[in-house]
């Protein structure tokens, strides 16, 4: 498996994170090696093996539909970066 | 001079509910040993010296109006991924560097209302991605049995910490070793339980289907004593297991005849990064040892135990890639200077407040998920996981417990594997099968080789951890590596 630097490009689109230019040709080579890792797996044929998602195929919880937390937003927002009225400020998005 | 350092919980504990010592006197004991100490191995990103008097001296009222919990007064440290309320949770990570959390994760919680004093957060893997403890942001600890070689990971700083006991004990957590590699590597005890059986709440997430608490200490009694504080049924977790708690320190007495362990002979196969050959006598020597106490080896199978490195590095990946999407630079956590636009800001914040090593595995997470993709890798490795699980459970139909190295060889040093991602990870080779299954298993020190300490690991059936804790505090009757300590921090 091997991963080009067009592909690293996409990723990282995907996943929303800037890569340095600089960076481009180690993370394509650390991909395609983890990737050629990751190949291993096809050494085994799972044709009609069920998935696993919980070890005790547990399905989520339901509880009744009432409030249980109690308003803390002045602390929550206390911690972001820019806050205004009660707002997150993030760089204009509408001319 | 005081030596409370070497002492266990199990005694402090006692030593504390008779009078003899003080939480306010111990606590300050350990806060000035970090202080003295911490130098030296870098294994606590936050001291909490104020929080921690204050908290020991509430425990020392506690313990003067009697019926105080058994671990009322006792300091211990809590991995910086728990979540702590008013104190700096950083997850060893530049995007949390400046975060205070405005809440207590549920095991902070339940240790606090078992008595337990927090002398601080220790040092890890950043957002526990890696097996040494080289990607934290606030660099690397150092191992205290050689200061030139790795703690393990990704709890590196809680197993240091209690090696050189600069705390009696710690929290841990562990997604594919990351309790007990550094466990084995540090030369302590440490159990990760059934997946489930600790809440995640206020855990900071990697591997959700993975992730699991546990307590890392200096014996399996201490483990045992911890565990009964940590776990239990939590309804801010939707995957916490409803099931009643047992008393995890009732069964430690109880004699091994007739035990059956599983020897895998996929573990003990001399094969390429496989067990080296100083680590297989001491753990052949172990189990002699518990041949002599009665228990019977018989060899067994686990076929499908060699594709978990790769299944792993799909099905972690893809949970981090999703769990880690809630770093935006927004909310809380790091933001970028100047960001021009909205998408730079997203994608600057995330590109500067990440590491490599996260930045490599939200990358492949983010490969396997994507379209057209999702079948040949995330699909597949969640099929290659109910292989490996049934693996697992057709062993235990003819064995209690399962014995194998904890790692393939004793710590490495630092830089040794740092640039080259596969070979760290296949450093956790013997481990990850375990969260893989979702079944308990523990590392406790049976030897050393070459100086350095050596860990065997227990692997049990889901919520067999009593069991594993008596067979491994059996074990611990009547040797003494557990109560070795490191030349440098023995005075």
């Amino acid at each position: 498996m091997s991963i080009e630097i067009d592909e690293v490009i996409k990723i990282a689109k995907l996943a929303c994170l800037k890569v340095d230019t600089a960076d481009m040709q180690a993370y394509a080579t650390n991909l395609s090696n983890i990737l050629g890792l990751v190949e291993q797996m096809n050494a085994v044929d799972t044709t009609g093996v069920t998935p696993m998602s919980h070890p005790f195929d547990a399905v989520q919880r339901l509880r009744e539909d009432v409030v249980t937390e109690q308003n803390r937003r002045d602390e929550f927002m206390a911690i972001a970066p820019e806050t205004e009225n009660g707002l997150y400020l993030v760089p204009k998005v509408i001319e | 001079m005081s030596n409370y350092h070497t002492k266990s919980v199990t005694e402090l504990s006692a030593m504390l509910q008779t009078g003899e010592v003080s939480s306010v006197e111990l606590t300050r004991f350990f806060l000035d040993r970090i202080k003295n100490c911490d130098e030296k191995l870098n294994s606590f990103i936050t001291v909490c010296e104020g929080l921690a008097l204050a908290q020991a001296k509430e425990s020392d009222e506690r313990l003067k109006a009697g019926n105080a919990p058994a671990l009322t007064g006792v300091p211990i440290a809590h991995k910086d991924i728990f979540c702590t309320r008013g104190v700096k949770t950083s997850c060893a990570s530049k995007m949390l560097d400046n975060f205070i959390s405005p809440y207590d994760a549920t095991v902070v919680t339940n240790m606090r209302a078992a008595g337990v004093v927090m002398l601080g957060k220790t040092n890890m893997d950043e957002f526990a991605m890696g097996s040494s403890n080289e990607t934290s942001y606030y660099g690397t600890v150092k191992n205290p049995w050689n200061l030139k070689a790795v703690p393990g990971g990704s709890s590196g700083g809680s197993a240091a910490a209690v090696s050189a006991r600069l705390a009696p004990a710690a929290t841990g957590t562990d997604t594919g070793g990351s309790i007990r590699q550094p466990a084995a590597f540090c030369g302590i005890t440490g159990i990760k339980p059934t997946y489930g059986r600790v809440s995640r709440f206020g855990m900071i997430a990697f591997a959700s289907s993975l992730d699991q608490a546990g307590p890392m200490g200096q014996s399996a009694s201490d483990c045992a004593l911890l565990l009964n504080a940590m776990a239990g049924f939590d309804e801010k977790d939707s995957t916490s297991i409803e099931k009643e708690v047992p008393d995890y320190s009732a069964d430690l007495n109880k004699p091994l005849d007739g035990l059956r362990i599983g020897l895998p002979k996929e573990y003990f196969a001399h094969a390429e990064g496989g067990m080296n050959p100083e680590v297989e006598a001491v753990i052949n020597a172990a189990l002699e040892q518990y041949k002599a106490m009665g228990a019977e080896l018989v060899e067994i199978e686990l076929p499908n135990s060699g594709l978990s490195v790769p299944v792993y590095y799909v099905v972690a990946p893809a949970e981090c890639s999703a769990n880690l999407s809630r770093f935006d630079g927004v909310r809380y956590g790091y933001r970028c200077e100047d960001p021009k636009d909205l998408n730079d800001l997203y994608t600057r914040s995330r590109g500067e407040g990440f590491g490599a090593e996260v930045k490599r595995r939200i990358m492949v997470g983010a490969y396997a998920l994507s379209s057209g993709y999702y079948d040949a890798y995330y699909l597949k490795a969640q099929q290659l996981r109910h292989l490996i699980s049934d693996d697992f459970k057709k062993a235990y139909e003819q064995v209690d417990v399962i014995m194998a190295p904890a790692t393939p060889e004793t710590a490495f040093n630092i830089g040794e594997k740092s640039d080259d991602p596969i070979s760290m990870y296949l450093s956790d080779i013997f481990t990850i099968a375990v969260n893989l299954a979702g079944i308990p298993a523990m590392s406790i020190p049976v030897g050393f080789a070459k100086g350095m300490p050596v860990g065997m690991q227990i692997m049990g059936n889901y919520f067999e951890e009593a069991r594993l804790l008596n067979v491994a505090h059996q074990y611990q009757q009547v040797t003494d590596w557990h109560s070795r300590l490191p030349e440098e921090f023995k005075s």
